[in-house]
């Protein structure tokens, strides 16, 4: 079978979700979206410029400007580390572009590294 | 209209990384020499200096603009600057309630010493002053609002701890007065990227943490004298008041 991803399998947003145990804080729309790779980093000019499209963004920050880069680079969701909340404003912004909003207890290493193995595993 | 040097970026000692030198006295015969009219003092989460500083520029006839450069949870850094003491009081509390419990290591930081007219340390700043606060940039600017104090993201062109660094782009429903650039920051450039900028006040400061930094890059206001109230003016571009990005 043919994935559109660079590794082994193909995983949905709601794949993610229950293999990982993250937690969603908006609304259960778009959970079909196909991952297609991960992107990490806390500076979202960073994230403007290098992540691409169907990526889960992995990150600490939880200002606003986080939901409408996602929007913009068409992610396929974003998942805030450490149990951190995201602003109101972000949540807000985020349900009104259909971006699922996640969180994890683990840290930035621990889950970066547990998606990896998850795209990667071998059947 | 008249002209006025402005310098609105500098360290003193308190700073972790502002040398020994910067003392309040130090900056301003600095200033003096350099033919600033306007100074801004702008420790990292810390206004403690802008007081001393004030007393020294009184007798030097140069104007000082008291504030500080708070780290955003974001860790954007921005100048926030206040019209009297009391107000900068209260900011000062603000920055208290907000800074994080990191202890400072001064042997790899720097020390964090406020000290007197003569130069006594009267306080040491036990946490780490360049942390970022626990709230976010638009929860400053609000508190900054609210004290009737003049907001600036600090150089927006530089690649770390800056508000385009961080955000990626200016967030629209941010109030600011005006948009800070370091020694080398392009404003055609950032236009450019940035096309909701166009209107904008920019103005260019040093961030000297060395007393020969003190006035290497500045602005020029564009007012009838010099008071807070008539720099807001300027930054806010009204009734003629302007600055003049050098």
């Amino acid at each position: 079978m043919l994935n559109s991803n660079l590794y082994g399998n193909q995983m949905t947003v709601k794949d993610l979700m229950e293999a990982l145990d993250l937690t969603l804080f908006n609304s259960e729309t778009s959970l079909d979206r196909e991952i297609k790779g991960g992107y990490v980093s806390d500076l979202l000019s960073d994230v403007m410029g290098f992540a691409k499209e169907g990526e889960v963004w992995v990150t600490l920050q939880t200002h606003k400007n986080v939901a409408a880069i996602a929007s913009l680079k068409e992610l396929a969701c974003v998942i805030i580390v450490k149990g951190g909340k995201f602003d109101d404003d972000t949540l807000r912004h985020a349900e009104e572009e259909g971006i699922p909003m996640l969180g994890t207890k683990l840290e930035t290493f621990e889950i970066a590294g547990r998606i990896y193995q998850l795209l990667n595993a071998k059947p | 209209m008249k002209q006025f040097k402005a310098d609105l970026h500098i360290h003193t000692l308190l700073s972790p990384c502002g040398d020994l030198d910067m003392t309040p006295g130090n900056i301003i015969e600095q200033a003096r020499i350099k033919g600033l009219d306007i100074v801004g003092i702008t420790d990292h989460n810390s206004t403690l200096h802008g007081e001393l500083t004030s007393y020294y520029s009184t007798q030097r006839d140069v104007f000082v603009l008291c504030g500080a450069e708070v780290t955003t949870k974001e860790e954007v850094h921005c100048l926030a600057f206040f019209e009297n003491f009391s107000k900068l009081k209260i900011f000062q509390s603000y920055i208290d309630e907000n800074l994080p419990d990191i202890p400072n290591s001064p042997d790899f930081f720097g020390d964090q010493v406020q000290i007197d007219k003569d130069l006594n340390i009267i306080y040491e700043e036990p946490r780490l002053l360049t942390s970022a606060l626990n709230v976010n940039i638009e929860e400053v600017a609000l508190k900054v609002h609210e004290l009737d104090g003049i907001f600036i993201p600090a150089h927006i062109d530089k690649s770390k701890n800056s508000i385009l660094s961080q955000l990626g782009f200016i967030p629209f429903d941010l109030q600011y007065e005006a948009l800070e650039l370091s020694k080398f920051g392009d404003v055609d450039k950032i236009k450019k990227e940035h096309p909701y900028l166009q209107n904008c006040t920019f103005l260019r400061s040093s961030d000297a943490h060395f007393l020969e930094d003190i006035g290497t890059s500045f602005s020029i206001f564009e007012m009838e004298t010099r008071s807070f109230e008539e720099i807001k003016m300027a930054l806010k571009q009204q009734n003629n008041r302007k600055v003049i990005l050098v």
